[in-house]
């Protein structure tokens, strides 16, 4: 074989050598029985076509390639935000091995979270005893000042109660009556990853706070607390600290993981780092106010909030892009009575800067894109500030109310015409969409890379580039550090859209005597 | 002779574990050999076998050895009067966890050690009252038992419950060969329930397979923890049932059942005077309301 010590080569090009082609063609003719390749051209064409969309679309009881995760995912990210603070999943093993793994790939940092390994007999006599155990010896072994829990999939469908066990837990001494537990039920099948990282949050503000009301008083510390809701970009936490501390304006950032997710290295390992403390959430109902950053995702938190803390939450929107970074600064401003500084006055006039050494290029190009509904509206409202046609507009795990909104949106902008909203669909769908209505670009996570290939096989013509913004990012290194909110972000989106349209101009006029009449060394 | 598979349904406290156990003491006494497997968290459908209540089931066992892996079939089988083989699957304590899956989980075991591979004629499966979720239609699933007998009584619950158990039945049927053998009518006394459960077996589809009067004797040996079979072989009740044990050995009535709607089983109730006709005009008034209109 053509594989030796001196020369290692990888899959590719390895497999493109003849003993391995030969090999394959081998196993195909005597072994698959695939159809011949023919067929299977005419079936992937026929997957291309708009009568093929209509059945996509006429699906009723299947998703093929999900853009969403599932809750406890959130959950366990919520809790990495909290200091010293363990994530705990109250279930089956392999779910939690799924998060550390799906984290870890995208963050490429070792992910610090336990399962207490519910097996068969958990099944039948519920997962008390695991709880128990597993408790004892989280906290004996790792050495937490908390234990966030939540649930797999298995623990909810035989309504496993934590709220019961874990006072069962406390009452039986396996854990001190003192030691922080706070706990939501985050069953797979209902809502997503977002509705996780919700549960999880309230889950950990209700066990702080609930009982803990009588001595306080909103506007009592004079700051202002932010929540940021499912996010994977570090930089946004970071940004969202400057911006603060530039402002002068005294603040609680909820839930800030951005320190065990970028630990350094240097012969030490963290396994804790960071975080918001425990005093910050118990001083959080003192508060001006609350400001969640990805309203649509923070349902429960809101409720909580209004209710419990009697705070306004006053509604704002993701600060993406221009003019909704303006807003959230100028809200900041209002509650606090801090003015917004020359260095973000002067940032912003950067970013305007940029944004008209750009406009030209990125004027009526066609963007289609999906990811969480915050980011998706927040992408839409900052596309269409930059001239820019969002086309495609997917969310998965949105629904109808959502719709109206990004539809609200795009009717309010000359360069939203051609949007269309799609709540409750799947990649798969999208794939359909980008076939028969082909956008320029197509924004999202990695797994959109599939429909990249698959639109470059119908031709170059038909390629639908992928522009990776958005969670996971598995295939790239690095983009987690970066930042998507603040004028900062919106630098950062901008740099990235307009040099993924000049390298797309420079890969199409790059034929020499054909097209590099238009290949300008100037842009 | 080939080994039976056999599932007792019926609704809550009609007597299937009573009437299970004196019919198999019937079938052990005609020397055939039979194995009783308890689908109830609760685990008394052994008791008047073993004279005890079977302390050591499946999931019992399981939970204290850390996982059914652990287990062997040594533990948990256990042989009571005349050489029945008994098992009980076990299950968590009302409110906890999900006993469903704990007879899926005690069934499999079963088959996994070859308990059914031993030298057996029938094994009667006795599941709890109310089929309640996938995990108490284990016993029903391809592969496993082939007949089915629905205990029940002249009662209007008791019929309703037949007939949702047909309905069980007949989504099994169509991915395996699970038949119904027949109703056992185990009296209550009502005013003719031979005639109406015979009409009701009729409109199912098949047939009231036996008729067994109320017999005070039945109470006074279960409350020595035996069969009738056991306690008393001579009165007329232990006939009662090894005729039954008869009636089965001998069943060639095994069919795909035909539920009824409510509406039909309702007419049938009325015909018989267990249900009385009923007024339409009167629905949803309140008292005060009645109170008006008179």
């Amino acid at each position: 074989m053509s594989q030796t010590v001196e020369k290692i080569q990888p899959s590719y090009p390895l497999f493109r050598e003849d003993d391995y082609t030969a090999s394959q063609a081998r196993k195909r003719a005597v072994c698959e029985e695939c159809h011949d390749s023919g067929k299977i051209e005419e079936v992937f064409q026929w997957t291309t076509s708009a009568e093929y969309q209509a059945l996509n679309f006429g699906r009723e009881a299947l998703t093929i390639n999900p853009a969403k995760a599932c809750q406890p995912l959130g959950a366990v990210l919520c809790a990495l935000g909290f200091e010293m603070t363990l994530p705990y999943v109250h279930g089956s093993q392999g779910c939690v091995a799924y998060f550390r793994t799906y984290f870890n790939r995208h963050f490429k940092e070792p992910i610090a979270c336990v399962s207490d390994s519910m097996t068969e007999d958990a099944a039948v006599f519920g997962g008390q005893k695991n709880l128990f155990d597993g408790l004892e010896n989280a906290k004996a072994l790792y050495q937490p000042e908390m234990i966030a829990v939540s649930t797999t999939c298995m623990a909810e469908v035989i309504g496993d109660d934590l709220s019961a066990f874990i006072s069962n837990a406390k009452a039986a001494g396996h854990v001190p009556e003192s030691f922080p537990v706070p706990f939501a039920h985050t069953p797979s099948f209902v809502g997503s990853h977002t509705t996780g990282w919700d549960n999880m949050f309230e889950g950990i503000l209700r066990y702080f706070t609930v009982n803990a009301m009588e001595d306080k008083r909103v506007g009592s510390n004079g700051k202002i607390n932010l929540v940021p809701g499912f996010e994977t970009y570090l930089g946004n936490y970071r940004v969202l600290h400057r911006m603060m501390r530039e402002m002068g304006v005294d603040y609680s950032l909820l839930s800030d993981p951005t320190e065990v997710l970028d630990t350094p290295a240097d012969g030490a390992y963290r396994m804790y780092a960071g975080g918001t403390t425990q005093a910050e959430v118990k001083d959080a109902p003192n508060a001006i106010d609350t400001l969640l950053l990805q309203p649509w995702q923070l349902v429960k938190t809101k409720k909580y909030v209004e209710t419990v803390w009697g705070q306004p939450a006053t509604p704002v929107n993701i600060p993406m892009g221009l003019e909704w970074t303006d807003a959230f600064l100028m809200k900041v401003s209002e509650l606090t009575g801090r003015p917004i500084p020359e260095s973000l006055t002067k940032e912003r006039g950067r970013l305007v800067d940029m944004m008209t050494d750009s406009h030209a290029w990125l004027h009526g190009k066609r963007f289609a894109l999906y990811g969480d509904a915050d980011f998706v509206l927040g992408m839409v409202k900052f596309l269409l500030e930059l001239g820019a046609e969002p086309t495609h507009i997917l969310c998965h795990h949105a629904g109808k109310r959502w719709k109206k909104e990004v539809e609200r949106l795009l009717a309010a902008s000359p360069f939203g015409r051609s949007g269309k909203v799609y709540p409750g669909a799947d990649l798969w769908h999208l794939r359909s969409l980008v076939f028969t209505d082909k956008p320029d670009f197509l924004i999202g996570n990695s797994y959109g890379k599939f429909i990249q290939r698959d639109t470059l096989h119908k031709g170059k013509a038909f390629e639908v580039p992928l522009i990776r913004i958005g969670f996971p990012i598995f295939d790239r290194h690095h983009l987690h550090r970066l930042t998507t909110l603040g004028y900062e972000g919106a630098m950062y989106i901008l740099t990235t859209l307009v040099n993924a349209v000049l390298e797309r101009l420079d890969d199409d006029t790059r034929e020499m005597g054909v097209t590099d009449f238009n290949h300008d060394l100037i842009r | 002779m080939a080994l039976r598979q056999c599932a007792i349904y019926g609704k809550g406290g009609i007597g299937k574990s009573t009437t299970t156990q004196n019919l198999v003491a019937g079938l052990a006494e005609a020397g055939k050999k039979v194995m009783i497997v308890g689908c109830d968290p609760k685990a008394d459908a052994t008791r008047l076998i073993l004279h005890s209540k079977a302390q050591e089931t499946i999931m019992h066992l399981a939970a204290e050895a850390g996982s059914v892996e652990d287990l062997e079939l040594g533990d948990v089988l256990k042989t009571g009067y005349a050489n029945i083989k008994c098992v009980e699957s076990g299950g968590p304590e009302p409110g906890v966890g999900c006993a469903g899956r704990g007879v899926i989980t005690a069934i499999n075991f079963l088959e996994e050690e070859g308990a059914y591979e031993e030298d057996l004629d029938f094994v009667f499966y006795d599941v709890l009252g109310d089929v309640v979720c996938g995990g108490f239609a284990m016993p029903i699933r391809e592969n496993k038992a082939q007949e089915i007998y629905i205990v029940c009584s002249g009662e209007m619950m008791a019929m309703y419950a037949a007939n949702n158990i047909c309905k069980g039945i007949v989504k099994y049927v169509k991915s395996g060969s699970v038949r119904l053998g027949g109703l056992i009518c185990n009296s209550r006394n009502t005013d003719r329930e031979d005639e109406l459960i015979e009409a009701l077996a009729a409109k199912l589809g098949t047939q009231m397979i036996h008729f067994i009067p109320r017999d005070n004797v039945v109470q006074r040996a279960e409350i020595r923890r035996m069969t009738v079979i056991e306690y008393d072989p001579k009165h007329r009740q232990a006939d009662e049932y090894r005729t039954l044990a008869d009636k089965i050995i001998n069943n060639q009535n095994k069919v795909i059942p035909t539920p009824i709607t409510m509406d039909e089983l309702e007419d049938l109730l009325m015909e018989f005077g267990v249900l009385e006709e009923e007024d339409e005009s009167i629905v949803g008034r309140t008292a005060a309301q009645e109170a008006v209109a008179a």
